[in-house]
Parts: structure tokens; C-alpha cells; sequence
């Protein structure tokens, strides 16, 4: 156990300062806002991811803004288990036509108002699988989408800076 | 007995039992041995590599002209036997080979739902890769269906699934997914258990199918090359470079050795990556959170040199046809050998303070048992087989560059569970950082990449790596004019994830995120 707290005395704090982006920073990024942000959130929002077809790598990307160097909870922005608990639906990939019924009653099940946020080039336009018979293509295909965080994956930076800029005290 | 024996043996036994064997000249001798046989005896030839102890690795199916062949790859020490057989095109059957081996059973259910091959006494008629994103009728697969298909505006969703029912006073069913409380790939999974105990698990998958072998047709090898780094997210260095080992095979073409050195680097630090954030990830499955925001962090610095040295965090995109994308520097190569000095010190604290944590061994200990024989009877592969004492991994057994320059041990276990699990992933990450010095220090000046010859059409090739989740097989055939006409990526996941409906049987529902976790099997490279 003594190893154990000398560990975590000597690791220190490591989290890195994130300022929220100016709106040029977020161009750079790959980032568009496309709808006005209700004002209601902010200063604390609950996130649902939804894989809705991804190639895993969006989610690897989106787990490290649990990591002692991103600690997105912090801003008041956490991860939920289900839809019904969430403001904003965090989707990958391009929406595979096995789960399209999926990600709708996902997006059903969440209450209102609500955003939803397409993370990565397949989840903004198709990225590398488009559409097909197996595949709906971008997100907004699908479901109405508020924000697009674009990338392949989108790096944690992208994806702390795109989240700020929605829960932005306007 | 040794690799030429056992090949010789089994001819021998297909004499006698009046099988006609066609070897065919490859391009892939003499790694594989490819035989030709008649559709007949497809399950026979089956029964008698299975008496050889031969293990099966992967089937897939082609469509050329007005027939179809259909290919099993099987393996033994080393030495790979691919066989294959022609059918019609009309009324297309095949005995199946999955009532002699377990790992043939979904393989075998995906090619019937991609190219409507019937299998002959399968165990197992109900669909697999498909849902109702296509009609039973039509085969995606086929020369003759269009990419786009002609999908509903709103796909139904596949309610008509027969999952094994149970019966009884006392037992209940939990289902769980598509979508999963966690942020992982979706997945159904259907629970039977008296009170908490499992009695039964059904996985159902195929929610992420992509079409990626459809939309694989057509393409040039650059643009192959990058689908198949998005087979599978988290293993796209060892994807690309199964599909680019294939597509090399069939142009002709020997990459440089500096470039395959650098694939081996690549594929070392992805390997590190991943067993990095699966050991946080096993720990933070039994609340054990200190561990994984250690080895979170530890991930983080991993993947910020990727990210610096390789312009890539996950290392997308970096292996190409003919060689790799970019070079290291000598800064470089210093920047990577000196990372992984404090990585070495801090992995020895944590393991260390890990080790001695009771609450971590009774979670871990004896839970998600895979005893040795059914791994073996299931063909599984990576840390999943070596954890169940099967001794196999392609780097050494194959040797392919650059891993036929360097000595390293394989880290084997045989208690099966999900410690067994956790410690090997930190025995490989241990000899895959030494693989990355040794790889370094044999890098000499040279070209990293060697120019593409468009390759004749009909040529093939067969790509075989061990990614970080175990062995990777990638079958390319090429058209004319440089456009592939068709691609199997075959993920380790495919093999690995029937053994979790075994592992978890008699351990309780809480313990089975830690069990699939212990696993890690790739929803979207199983799904394709």
C-alpha cells in the first residue's frame, strides 16, 4: 500500500492547462459549430458516446480525455451510461446500417434539448467508408448534428476544445 | 516431427484416403503451401488436418468469373497449408468444415451471408454478418451486386434472431447492447443466469459491418493500404502492413530493409500502446482506478512520441505499399531509445505496487478461466492463446523481416485466467521494448521505400503478421490495371471472440466486463 501512495505523491498532478478556443483556433482544429449553443448548459454537460459504426480509433482518442493529462471533468463534462441522462450524444463513425435503428432510438431516448456532435471524418462526411449498402455515411445522414469535431482521429486537444466551445458561457 | 514431415504426412494420408491433391506454384511459397482439392472432400481433408493437429486459421471466398473458390488456411508449427476449391456459380455448396473445427463456424456463416455459398452440415444455419441491411436472397459479395445495394431509407432492426432460449424456474435472460454503457464499439450480448451466475452467453455481432471487403474492390494499393488501417482502429500499423506484405507478394516486390525495420518499430510501439491501455483498463473493470490513470498516463507519453516521431498518434497511415511513409531521423531514434528508459523504471513501481494489492488478485485470480483445450480446439491466437499455453506467434514461428534478425523470447502462460491475461500483455510490452532497441540498433542508412510495379492481374498474395491482438491474415488478388478485386482481412478478434462465451461461463454478470476486457476482442475487425 506504501508503494502505492509514494506512486501517487511522486506522479504529482500532471493535468495540462486547456484554455477555450477563440472561434479561428477552432477552424484550425477542424471544428464547426453549426447551430446556436442553448445557454442552458452552461457550465456542466453529460456526454452518451455512441459508436455507431467506427473503426475504434475515434474511441481510443475519446477514452484519453479521461487521462490524468486531459481530466475533461474538470469543466464540468462527464461521461454518462445512458442516453437518458445525457444533453449531448458524442457519435463515431459512419453509421453502419445495423445500427441505424440503434443511434435513432438512442437519440429518441435522450431528453430535450439536446446536441448532438459528430466525432471524426467518417462521422462528418463518410471519411474513408462513405456510403454504401452497408453504410449510411456522415452522421447528419441520419440524425439532426449540431457540432462536427472532424479528424482521423480527432486528437484529445481537438476534441477538449471542440467540447468547450459548446458548454462556452456565452 | 518437423514442418516438412507433417506436410508430407498429411499427403501421404490423402493418398491413401483417395484425396487428389493439386499443388499449385504460389506466390507465397514457401511460407504456404497451397493445395487445390475437389468441393467433395473439402470436410474429409478437414477431419484429416485436425487429426494432424493442423490448427485452422482463416476461410474466406472469391468470386472469379462464373465460379467461386473458396480458401481455408490452415497451420502447424510454423508452416501454413492454404487449401482451396472451385464451385459453381449456380447452386454454389461446400461440406462444411465447421462441424470439424469450431473456428470455421462463423467464418463459414459470413461467407454464406457475403456470397450465398451453402455449407453442408454446418452446426449453425442461423445468419451472422447479416441483419436486414440486405435482403436473405441477395450476397453483397457477389460481382453482380452494386455497391450501393439497395438498402430501406430506415434499416430494421433484426428482431428475429433465434438466441438459445433457457428454460426453467429460477434462470432469466439479460441483453445487453448494441449500444453499451461504456465508450466501446457496439455489440449484443445475450445473458441466461440464475441469480448472479452465468449460465450461458450468446455474443451477436456484425452491428459495425462496414462492406469493407466490397468497398476494398477497385481500389489502388495506396488507397487498400489505408482502408485496411481502419479495419480495425487500434491495430492500423499491423493491418496496413498485412494488406501491404499481400499486395508486395502479388507486385513481386522485396521492401527495403530499413523500411521493414521501421514496420517492426512501428508495430512494437503499437503493440505497447495497446497493452498500456489495456492493463489500466483490466485494473479500472474491478475499480481499481489508481492503476489506470498510472498506465493512462503512461499511454499518453507513449503516444505524444508517436505523435512527434511519427506525425501520428495511433500511427495511421504510416506503412505504404512498398515500404513506409517516413523516415527516422537519428534525433529520432535517440528520442525513442531514451522514452523508453523511464517507461521501463515506472512500469517496475507500478507493477510492483500492483502485485502486492490483494483486492487487485482476488478479482483477477481464477476468474474468466480458458483452459488450454479449448483454446486449442477454438484456434486461439495472441495474448488470449498464449495465456492458455498455446505456444504460437507469428514473428517467431514465421520469422518474417525484420523479426528474422533479432532474438526474443515469446512470453507463454497456461493458467488461463484473467491475470494470466494481465501478466503476459506486461511480459510482452517488457520484450516488445527491447525488440524496439534492437530494431534501432540495426537500422542502417538506406531507402525506405521501393517503387510499386503494377502487378499481372489474377496475381495474389497473402499477408501474415502478429498484430498486438495476435496473427493477422490479409489475402489480396488484383485486377487489371493495378485495382484490387478482392480483399480478406482476416482480424485475430475473429478467432478470439467465440472463447469469451466459454470464459465466462460460472463466473458472476458483474465480473463480465472484466472478462471481455481481459479479451479485447475488435468489434468493427470481426463485423468488417
Amino acid at each position: 500500500m506504501l508503494r502505492l501512495f509514494k506512486k501517487i505523491l511522486t506522479t504529482g498532478i500532471v493535468t495540462e492547462p486547456v484554455k477555450a478556443p477563440k472561434d479561428v483556433e477552432l477552424e484550425q482544429l477542424g471544428i464547426a459549430i453549426k447551430r446556436h449553443i442553448d445557454r442552458r448548459y452552461s457550465g456542466s454537460i453529460a456526454i452518451r458516446q455512441i459508436d455507431a459504426g467506427s473503426c475504434n480509433g475515434c474511441e481510443l482518442e475519446i477514452h484519453a480525455l479521461n487521462n490524468p493529462y486531459y481530466d475533461i471533468e474538470r469543466f464540468g463534462i462527464h461521461f454518462v451510461a445512458s442516453p437518458r441522462h445525457a444533453d449531448v450524444l458524442l457519435v463515431t463513425g459512419p453509421v453502419s446500417r445495423h445500427m441505424q435503428t440503434a443511434l435513432l432510438r438512442t437519440y429518441e431516448a435522450t431528453p430535450d434539448p439536446k446536441w448532438v456532435v459528430a466525432v471524426g471524418d467518417c462521422a462528418a462526411c463518410g471519411g474513408e467508408f462513405g456510403v454504401s449498402y452497408a453504410s449510411c455515411g456522415a452522421v447528419s445522414n441520419v440524425i439532426p448534428v449540431d457540432a462536427v469535431i472532424a479528424g482521423c482521429p480527432p486528437t484529445p486537444l481537438a476534441l477538449v476544445q471542440g467540447l468547450l466551445s459548446l458548454c462556452e458561457r456565452h | 516431427m518437423n514442418a516438412l514431415n507433417w506436410t508430407e504426412t498429411l499427403r501421404q494420408q490423402l493418398e491413401e484416403a483417395g484425396i487428389v491433391v493439386d499443388q499449385q506454384e504460389s506466390a507465397y511459397t514457401p511460407h504456404a503451401l497451397v493445395w487445390q482439392v475437389a468441393a467433395e472432400v473439402w470436410q474429409q481433408l478437414a477431419e484429416l488436418s485436425m487429426l494432424q493437429g493442423l490448427r485452422w486459421s482463416a476461410g474466406w471466398a472469391e468470386q472469379t468469373g462464373e465460379q467461386f473458390t473458396v480458401h481455408a488456411l490452415l497451420e502447424k508449427q510454423g508452416v501454413y497449408l492454404l487449401i482451396r476449391t472451385s464451385i459453381g456459380y449456380k447452386k454454389p455448396e461446400l461440406p462444411s468444415q465447421a462441424s470439424v473445427y469450431p473456428a470455421a463456424n462463423r467464418s463459414e456463416r459470413h461467407t454464406h451471408d457475403m456470397f450465398g455459398i451453402k455449407f453442408i452440415g454446418h452446426p449453425d444455419k442461423r445468419p451472422w454478418t447479416r441483419h436486414k441491411a440486405w435482403d436473405k436472397h441477395t450476397h453483397p459479395l457477389r460481382k453482380d451486386f452494386p455497391v450501393q445495394g439497395s438498402p430501406e431509407i430506415i434499416t430494421p432492426p433484426d428482431m428475429d434472431y433465434p438466441f438459445i432460449r433457457s428454460h426453467g424456474a429460477g434462470t432469466y435472460e439479460i441483453p445487453v447492447g448494441p449500444v453499451h454503457a461504456g465508450i466501446i464499439e457496439p455489440g449484443h450480448f445475450r445473458f441466461q443466469a440464475v441469480g448472479e451466475l452465468i449460465l450461458n452467453l450468446e455474443e451477436r455481432l456484425g452491428y459495425v459491418h462496414k462492406g469493407i471487403e466490397k468497398i476494398a474492390e477497385g481500389r489502388t494499393p495506396q488507397s487498400l493500404a489505408r482502408l485496411a488501417g481502419r479495419v480495425s482502429g487500434d491495430t492500423t500499423v499491423s493491418h496496413s502492413w498485412a494488406a501491404c506484405m499481400a499486395m508486395e507478394q502479388a507486385a513481386g516486390l522485396s521492401i527495403p530493409g530499413r523500411a521493414a525495420l521501421i514496420r517492426g518499430i512501428l508495430a512494437e510501439r503499437e503493440r505497447v500502446a495497446n497493452h498500456l491501455g489495456d492493463i489500466g483498463a483490466i485494473c479500472n473493470d474491478v475499480a481499481f482506478v489508481f492503476a489506470q490513470m498510472q498506465f493512462s498516463r503512461l499511454r499518453e507519453n507513449w503516444l505524444r512520441t508517436h505523435a512527434t516521431v511519427f506525425g501520428h498518434r495511433l500511427l495511421m497511415d504510416c506503412v505504404i505499399p512498398g515500404g513506409v511513409k517516413s523516415d527516422v531521423s537519428d534525433s529520432d531514434c535517440r528520442l525513442i531509445k531514451q522514452d523508453i528508459i523511464p517507461l521501463r523504471k515506472e512500469l517496475t513501481d507500478i507493477i510492483t505496487a500492483l502485485d502486492l494489492n490483494s483486492s487487485l488478485e482476488d478479482r483477477v485470480y481464477t476468474a474468466g478461466f480458458l483452459p488450454e483445450d479449448i483454446a486449442a480446439a477454438f484456434g486461439t491466437v495472441g495474448y488470449v492463446g498464449r495465456a492458455s499455453g498455446q505456444d504460437f506467434d507469428v514473428r517467431r514461428d514465421l520469422a518474417y523481416p525484420p523479426y528474422d534478425q533479432v532474438k526474443f523470447k515469446v512470453a507463454l502462460e497456461n493458467q488461463g485466467d484473467i491475470a494470466s491475461r494481465f501478466w503476459i500483455r506486461y511480459k510482452e510490452i517488457i520484450a516488445a521494448l527491447k525488440l524496439i532497441e534492437q530494431f534501432i540498433d540495426l537500422l542502417t542508412p538506406g531507402e525506405i521505400l521501393e517503387e510499386w510495379h503494377v502487378p499481372v492481374a489474377g496475381s495474389e498474395g497473402l499477408g501474415i503478421v502478429e498484430g498486438w491482438r495476435g496473427e493477422i491474415i490479409a489475402f489480396v488478388r488484383f485486377d487489371g490495371d493495378n485495382k484490387i478485386s478482392r480483399f480478406y482481412p482476416r482480424d485475430p478478434s475473429i478467432l478470439n471472440w467465440p472463447v469469451l462465451e466459454k470464459l465466462v461461463l460460472n463466473n458472476i454478470v458483474p465480473d463480465f466486463p472484466v472478462c471481455n476486457k481481459s479479451l479485447n476482442g475488435s468489434y468493427s475487425g470481426n463485423d468488417l
